[in-house]
């Protein structure tokens, strides 16, 4: 399996294109195909896995076509599985099935259930080239790729303009993160003549070559791409609003796979992170801020999925704030990684199922008792609640707790800071986690009328079920050998060790504590229900109602001010641009009817953009000259 | 084989052809010029093979006797850009006819006149990349824009016909205003480059630095009002508004590439020291079209005029790449050439699918068309994604080549053109939302043509360009192969020796 890697690629890609063109000829079976796709991949997957851990070398490379060659630049189209890629490959095909499967009852009265699966598989494809690729420009590729896709499936009912405005939004500012990432590569190159990983004194051997001040330019490059497709502050607005697309995709997208690609970047750049202290100070920050956010903002949040989102940046910022840390917390930050495609998928598709059953109701004021109604879903939710609360010994606590250790590890007061924050963090997730799960689940009905909760099919509980063995046993990946099975990958990493600045068990101690009274509060405020109505709040809570008002930032900073741009330089080209040279054109033939008007107060507006025009073209040179 | 002259002569016999078959008999014209350009198709195919892509100097030569007083000839020679854009016009002239399939109905002039216009516009434009002699070169330069002329003064129908008038003679002066800047540079090159017209000839010609500059803002100003650059760029808009679709990418996809191909060709290689001077200046144009024309594009509320200001946009691109005078961003300059034909043509044709439809260009008369019309639909943000570049089409790969060899030796430049390619997501995003997403427009539900979704013929049409977009996006090797050596050879003609090779 290892010689035929493009396989893996291959198949989810042209089992979604044939979705796509076929249209309503595979209407009867294209979900099933659909399906088979992910799952043969995950197969092959696994016997590359397996074969993988027989060798020595613990890498397999393969350069399948010359991509581009112009000059000194050469790009191959070439792939490499090694324990990071494969552990990737495993998560995105293996959780991606069990989403495939579950899609299949989900979307099943969707008329559009082929071209659904059509995208799916699409993104699947591109994930895995994503994280496949052995050089940057392979992994933009795949970047760009399941940013489309992404798009595509946000904005899958088109035709409400809320879905098509969330979709756009994703991708703009996604394109927005690319370009930083574009960026990297464009320095990376000029700097280092190549943009592959390693072999043939690829850019991570090369590392060492370059000035301090590059490496960090580099670094917080790609940290831009990372935090534009992870959901992480400053470009996390997109996150919650691409729950306009169905569940599926909401778990597999935007909880599960996707937005880790952020974490997959610095993890596979880990050579160019350890490289600068600052670098690293600036990803743990971004973590910290990002994971404090993503808690405040859900703890205020009424749409189920909307928490779970705010949820997934939070839990994305704890991955970031380990691979800022660097050092053994790269892996552990995979590890976590892992844990939470498993939850989060669990929970997502349990929120899903929940929804099925209430007629598409999102809204967690109106849920309450249903634990009585659907037993599945609430059994595999509570593990997800529990796994990602951190309760030993379900997966959460293990994968957690070591982060936040590791925090407390910096060696001097940023220690307390970040560990301050890790720990605060693991609190206030406990708190609006059982806020969700106590209001969906428990306490009064507070249902609309004419609801009749009922579980979901067998063909959506499977996955369910599936899901929660996972977020149980995910834990126990750190008693195996996945930890030492990163190695290969982290080996050049500088493993310089400080020591905590509170012993250990105190930390184990604290987290639980922080854990037990955030969940037990929440429990306490909210078992007997809440108000079906917004209630009035002191400007904390009104504040994460509005996403701490990062939305109304955009729109004042950014979209308004374009609009206004975009509608004068209309105005300008139309009238201003146009009408000089038109009026050039007059003066010079003399032609009487224009000329006349040129008298009359136009040469003041053709003056002006003249002027404009000037002002633009010298700026442009004085911008060349800089070089 | 003689490829180069049966290949501009070929299609102005077929139009001839066309041009004398009765009114009576509209299918039989648009049959036979169809069949005509895809001969023209298989001989610029067989030229392909023809051509050896390892060299990058003029090959292919032909030279007959012409005014043997001034030493002019018919000499034709294509190096690999030009081999690349005959490739491009031979493709979309038949894939235009088979678009354009009803577009000449209904109007006053006769639906032969339109085919035989759009094989002499082939012929003219295939000249112009064909020639390689200057006076032939001017010559089909101010030629090719008769056809065009009257294609888009007398046959659009999107718009008034007063506007559509204003839009044709607006295109016609602005070249022609150009055209007359070449033809003093042309004679001014005859007089100081030992009088001849010969381009291998003048290649080697000494001049005074002075004159040099001169005679380069000359040829500059009208490749640079062809192209079109900023601030020379606004009769594009117009006439890509009133222009037919099919006309439009034509226009845009192909003729605009003269000014881009014109720099590269007789530009940098015959005044290497001027273009080096004028380098800034013409990077400041470009850059200020990108920024400029995609926050233009961005307000739009006409369709075409949209889909110009793009282009515009991507002009820029081009631009910047041929200036920087660095391998990756010339090669990427010259491949962005033929992407963007494709692209844009395809962007062009689609959304005249859709204005053939609903009856109008306008956004604001569209709003949730992917219901109505969902694999046409799909197609245009197909053509959208060509347009923005993304990776596994293309355009991508033009793109990426030109920002990294941009970065290569101006950093702020290529930042500040990087944000063009978040704007083209923009444009592009907030086109498709406006038109084919949100709820559905009440009003284009009782159209008529609405209710039909791509046709057979439209399929024959989208099709072979989406498979290049696609098959290039991953595999541009055939095409680089071409392009590199000529993109090497026209360097060095500018004494810029890279580093590092």
């Amino acid at each position: 399996m290892l010689t035929s890697l493009w396989l893996l690629i291959a198949i989810p890609f042209v089992s979604g294109g044939l979705l796509l063109l076929l249209g309503r000829r595979a209407d009867r079976w294209g979900h099933w195909l659909g399906v088979l796709a992910p799952a043969v991949s995950f197969v092959l997957g696994l016997i590359a896995f397996v074969q993988l851990g027989g060798r020595s070398d613990k890498a397999v490379e393969q350069n399948l076509w010359s991509f581009i060659a112009v000059g000194d630049l050469k790009i191959d189209f070439g792939l490499l599985f090694d324990p990071l890629s494969g552990v990737f490959v495993l998560l995105i095909t293996g959780v991606g099935s069990l989403i495939h499967l579950y899609a299949v009852g989900y979307m099943a009265h969707d008329e559009r259930r082929r071209t659904f699966f059509g995208y799916f598989n699409i993104f699947v494809a591109a994930m895995l080239l994503l994280v496949l690729g052995n050089n940057y420009v392979m992994l933009y590729l795949g970047w760009e790729g399941v940013g489309l896709a992404s798009y595509l499936l946000i904005s899958f009912w088109f035709n409400r303009p809320s879905a098509a405005t969330a979709g756009k939004k994703a991708f703009i500012m996604n394109r927005v993160g690319d370009a930083g990432f574009a960026l990297a590569i464009f320095l990376l190159f000029k700097e280092l003549g190549t943009v592959k990983y390693t072999g043939d004194g690829g850019v991570f051997e090369s590392v060492g070559q370059l000035s301090q001040g590059t490496v960090l330019m580099v670094g917080i490059l790609l940290l831009l791409g990372a935090c534009g497709k992870s959901g992480q502050f400053p470009l996390q607005a997109w996150l919650p609003d691409a729950m306009e697309g169905p569940t599926p995709v909401s778990a597999l997208i935007h909880a599960a796979t996707m937005v880790t690609a952020g974490v997959y970047l610095i993890a596979r750049s880990n050579p160019i992170f350890s490289a600068n202290p600052t670098l690293q100070v600036i990803v743990v920050s971004v973590g910290a801020i990002t994971l404090l956010i993503g808690c405040i903002i859900g703890a205020a949040k009424d749409d189920i999925k909307r928490v779970l989102a705010w949820s997934t940046v939070s839990q994305i910022g704890y991955m970031f704030l380990g691979v800022g840390l660097g050092g053994g917390a790269y892996a552990l930050a995979i590890i976590h990684l892992l844990a939470h495609g498993f939850f989060k998928a669990n929970m997502f598709l349990g929120a899903g199922s929940v929804m099925h059953g209430m007629q598409d109701q999102v809204d967690i004021r109106r849920f309450g008792g249903l634990s009585k109604h659907m037993k599945i879903t609430w059994l595999t939710f509570m593990m997800g609640w529990l796994a990602i609360i951190g309760i030993p010994p379900l997966s959460g606590y293990f994968t957690k707790e070591p982060i936040i250790a590791a925090a407390f590890e910096r060696g001097d007061w940023t220690s307390w800071l970040f560990g301050g924050a890790a720990l605060l963090g693991a609190g206030l997730t406990a708190f609006y986690m059982t806020r969700l799960f106590v209001l969906t689940f428990h306490g009064p009905k507070r249902w609309t009328e004419g609801q009749h909760p009922h579980e979901s099919p067998a063909i959506m509980w499977i996955p369910l079920v599936l899901l929660a063995i996972g977020s149980v046993v995910a834990g126990f990946l750190m008693k195996t050998s996945v930890v030492t099975w990163l190695n290969p990958v982290f080996e050049g990493v500088e493993t310089a060790h400080h020591e905590s600045v509170i012993p250990h068990s105190l930390i184990n101690i604290l987290g639980i504590a922080f854990t037990v009274i955030g969940a037990g509060l929440a429990w306490m405020l909210f078992q007997r229900g809440t108000a079906l109505m917004p209630e009035p709040a002191g400007p904390v809570v009104t504040a994460a109602r509005n996403n701490l008002y990062t939305d109304a930032f955009n729109e004042v900073v950014f979209e308004k001010p374009g609009r206004w741009l975009t509608r004068a330089l209309v105005y300008v080209d139309n009238k201003g641009v146009d009408g000089l040279v038109n009026g050039l054109a007059a003066l010079v033939g003399g032609g009487s009817g224009r000329l006349r008007r040129l008298q009359t107060g136009f040469v003041r507006s053709y003056a002006l953009s003249m002027l404009a025009g000037g002002v633009l073209v010298l700026g442009a040179l004085l911008a060349v000259r800089l070089g | 084989m003689k490829y180069l002259s049966i290949l501009t002569i070929a299609p102005l016999v077929g139009a001839l052809v066309v041009a004398v078959m009765p009114r009576s008999k509209p299918t039989l014209a648009k049959q036979v010029a169809l069949l005509w350009s895809l001969g023209v198709l298989g001989v610029a195919i067989a030229s392909w093979f023809a051509f050896n892509a390892g060299d990058g100097g003029l090959q292919l030569r032909e030279s007959y006797t012409w005014i043997p007083a001034w030493d002019a000839k018919f000499t034709f020679a294509a190096d690999g850009i030009a081999l690349v854009m005959l490739g491009l016009i031979a493709l979309l002239v038949p894939i235009v006819i088979l678009a354009s399939w009803h577009d000449a109905e209904g109007s006053r002039r006769s639906v032969p006149a339109y085919f035989a216009l759009l094989l002499a516009l082939e012929g003219t434009m295939i000249g112009v990349f064909a020639a390689a002699d200057i006076l032939l070169f001017y010559l089909f330069f101010e030629v090719m824009l008769v056809p065009m002329y009257f294609l888009i003064g007398s046959f659009g129908k999107d718009v008034l016909p007063k506007q559509r008038q204003y839009a044709a003679v607006k295109f016609f002066l602005y070249s022609l205003v150009g055209g007359l800047f070449m033809l003093a540079a042309v004679v001014g090159l005859w007089v100081v480059g030992g009088k001849t017209f010969d381009w291998e000839m003048l290649v080697n010609a000494d001049m005074s630095t002075g004159a040099e500059r001169w005679l380069f803002l000359g040829f500059f100003v009208a490749f640079a009002i062809k192209a079109p650059f900023f601030p020379f760029h606004t009769w594009l808009p117009d006439a890509g508004g009133a222009a037919p679709a099919g006309v439009a990418a034509l226009l845009v996809g192909v003729m605009d590439k003269v000014g881009t191909f014109g720099i590269l060709r007789y530009c940098l290689p015959l005044f290497p020291e001027a273009s080096r001077y004028f380098a800034p200046l013409a990077i400041a144009l470009s850059l200020v079209g990108i920024i400029y024309a995609a926050l233009l594009a961005v307000g739009q509320n006409d369709l075409k005029r949209l889909v110009s200001y793009t282009s515009i946009a991507h002009f820029g691109f081009i631009g910047i790449g041929i200036f920087v005078f660095t391998l990756q961003a010339g090669s990427g300059a010259v491949f962005y050439m033929l992407n963007h034909g494709l692209a844009t043509g395809l962007l062009f044709l689609v959304v005249g699918m859709f204005v053939y439809r609903r009856g109008s260009t306008l956004v604001t008369d569209f709003g949730g068309a992917g219901k109505l019309v969902p694999v046409l639909a799909g197609v245009f943000f197909f053509a959208g994604l060509a347009s923005l570049a993304l990776p596994g089409l293309a355009p991508f790969v033009s793109e990426f080549l030109v920002l990294i060899g941009v970065f290569k030796v101006n950093v702020t430049v290529a930042v500040i053109a990087t944000v063009g390619i978040i704007l083209a997501a923009c444009y592009v995003l907030w086109m498709i939302q406006r038109t084919t997403q949100g709820t559905l427009n009440p009003v284009l539900s009782t159209v008529d043509g609405m209710r039909r979704d791509i046709t057979g013929r439209e399929v024959l049409v989208v099709a072979p360009l989406i498979a290049l977009l696609l098959g290039l996006g991953f595999y541009p090797k055939p095409v680089l192969d071409v392009i590199n050596p000529a993109v090497e050879k026209t360097l060095t003609h500018v004494n810029v020796v890279e580093a590092g090779k």
